[in-house]
């Protein structure tokens, strides 16, 4: 074997340069498999922009959102709705990621990033880190397409200010995904996802109307609704694009972050959660 | 082969002074809810040897590949690469082991190159090591032509030997093969078989290598009789065989299995 072209392992531990190389591997493992399924990004797009160019125009005329905070005037619906179809974009982005977990459990892929020497909980949290990092991108190709429509924040800062908004939700959305791909036996399952996942987060939150609204017809939807961390990651992001903070928002996204997360690496692990069980990663 | 009793206190996970075994398993047992998969299984592969683990489908192969590569935990007994416990130590153990498993695992998707950077960032290695490291595993499983297509461009003998390719590519001490030949014709087959066992010869790695083809055997191997999750005996071919009171390593399974007589797929060719 090639004498001293790479040493072999004498028993010391990793550094840091060899967990940013592993980093690195991962996120580029995801990016080129995401180049390689470029239906994946225009269909991401496709969803929010149907409910922006369709819905929303459809609506505008019907439904006005009055002043709520971080709104200081009235504004249009199709305005209100974007940063739901941002969040919308990274819940979705999320459950593909979950999707693609089940997929390559099924393929077999799993297992060479399972049988990779360093702790899986870092395997894991970089897989997700790379899953937002696409994610991200995706919502700023939605936001592009949204500026030629006349929606945009308040001022140009606000596509700053509303990325690590976009980080934090994506990380919450895809830990959650995480954690849903470890539940799942088969892909054949995942179409339950949608039901009682995607559906449920998505229409009892904040991103289609205001909670207050909402209150008024069911006040058990709303209180649901309030219950929801798709909500809060929503008001995250509607605040951000404002550059505002949403405190409470932001502790319930930062909450749901570490409990998804702990729950997936947990469920991930060899000697715990469903691998325990099942006969097979 | 040597055996090391089962000793459960010694697992410190901390390497042995001169240690004799690459892999060491010592009373491991493993169940599926009430089925049992493993039952007190305890063999060692030594050093730089080429040692076969012969079992039916269905034995328990597979599960003890996944207790070895830490997919699974281990729930009762000790699992040592080169003195590295794998539950307390499972970056050490797992950094000193190349694996092939029974499934594909090659992202199809991704060029062979491409395939092997994955892996080997996921060991750490520097994308300037990898290059190097990549062209010469490539090279030695004559797939260098190759390294630019994609995966699923590749036949089932190719992506085999990408597959041990990419098991090499961090310099492993310990090769694990869980049925490499399975689906491939018999020209492949051998390459393969060959393949392995000059590394055993030159390099000094220690293989475990999962079949239930007997033909896959030589005289020389050691090997490991697993039936039904149970070890029925381990060794040299020619002592396991003397031990069976049978002429050769496929009688000798046979007769201590009670699996059907002449005429099975288990009469040597």
């Amino acid at each position: 074997m090639g004498p001293a072209v790479v040493a072999k392992p004498q028993g010391e531990g990793f550094g840091l340069a060899h967990y940013a190389r592993c980093f690195k591997g991962i996120v580029w493992r995801e990016a080129l498999r995401f180049w390689h399924q470029r239906e994946r990004f225009v269909s991401a797009l496709v969803r929010p922009l149907v409910w922006l160019f369709i819905f929303a125009s459809g609506l505008r005329s019907v439904l006005g959102v009055s002043i709520i905070p971080p709104y200081e005037t009235y504004v249009l619906y199709d305005v209100y709705i974007t940063p739901g179809l941002m969040a919308m974009i990274a819940l979705f982005a999320g459950m593909q990621s979950s999707l693609s977990m089940v997929y390559d459990r099924e393929m077999g892929n799993m297992r060479s990033l399972l049988v990779s020497p360093f702790p899986r909980w870092f395997l894991l949290t970089s897989k997700l880190a790379a899953g937002t990092a696409v994610s991200a991108a995706q919502v700023y190709a939605f936001l592009l397409i949204a500026y030629f429509w006349d929606i945009e924040p308040p001022s140009p800062w606000g596509y700053l200010s509303v990325l690590p908004a976009l980080i934090l939700a994506g990380l919450m959305l895809g830990a959650l995904g995480m954690l849903l791909s470890s539940l799942i036996k088969q892909l054949e399952n995942f179409a339950g996802v949608m039901n009682f996942v995607i559906f449920p987060m998505f229409f009892a939150s904040s991103a289609l109307y205001p909670l207050w609204r909402v209150r008024e017809s069911s006040p058990w939807l709303a209180f649901f609704s309030e219950l929801n961390p798709f909500t809060h990651a929503v008001e995250l992001i509607r605040f951000a694009l404002y550059e505002q903070i949403n405190f409470l928002a932001l502790a319930v996204v930062l909450g749901a972050t570490i409990v998804f997360l702990s729950a997936a690496i947990a469920a991930y692990d060899p000697s715990r959660g469903m691998l325990k069980r099942r006969e097979g990663p | 082969m040597s055996f090391s009793p089962p000793d459960p206190e010694a697992a410190c996970g901390q390497p042995m002074g001169a240690i004799s075994s690459a892999l060491e398993v010592a009373g491991v047992s493993h169940s599926y809810g009430k089925r049992k998969a493993l039952i007190d299984v305890s063999f060692s592969v030594r050093r730089a040897s080429f040692c076969v683990l012969l079992g039916l489908n269905g034995a328990g192969k597979s599960t003890l590949f996944s207790l070895i590569t830490r997919l699974f935990a281990v729930q009762k007994g000790i699992i040592r690469i080169f003195g590295f416990d794998v539950n307390r130590a499972p970056g050490e153990a797992l950094r000193r082991l190349g694996v092939v498993f029974q499934q594909r695992t090659l992202d199809l998707d991704l060029t062979v190159l491409q395939n092997l950077s994955y892996h080997a960032a996921l060991h750490g290695i520097s994308a300037q090591d990898t290059k190097l490291r990549a062209g010469f595993v490539l090279d030695q499983v004559a797939m260098a032509g190759r390294a630019h297509d994609k995966a699923r461009d590749l036949s089932g003998g190719q992506m085999r030997r990408v597959e041990i390719a990419r098991a090499l590519l961090h310099h492993p001490h310990m090769l694990l093969l869980d049925e490499p030949t399975v689906g491939l014709d018999v020209k492949a087959r051998a390459d393969i078989l060959k393949h392995v066992r000059g590394l055993v010869a030159q390099e000094s790695i220690g293989v475990l290598w999962a079949t239930h083809l007997i033909d896959e055997i030589e005289p020389g191997d050691d090997v490991v009789l697993l039936h039904e999750g149970k070890i029925l005996d381990h060794g040299n071919v020619a002592e396991v065989a003397a031990r069976a009171g049978a002429p050769d390593i496929a009688r000798a399974f046979k007769r201590v299995t009670g699996i059907a007589g002449e005429g099975t797929p288990w009469d040597q060719p």
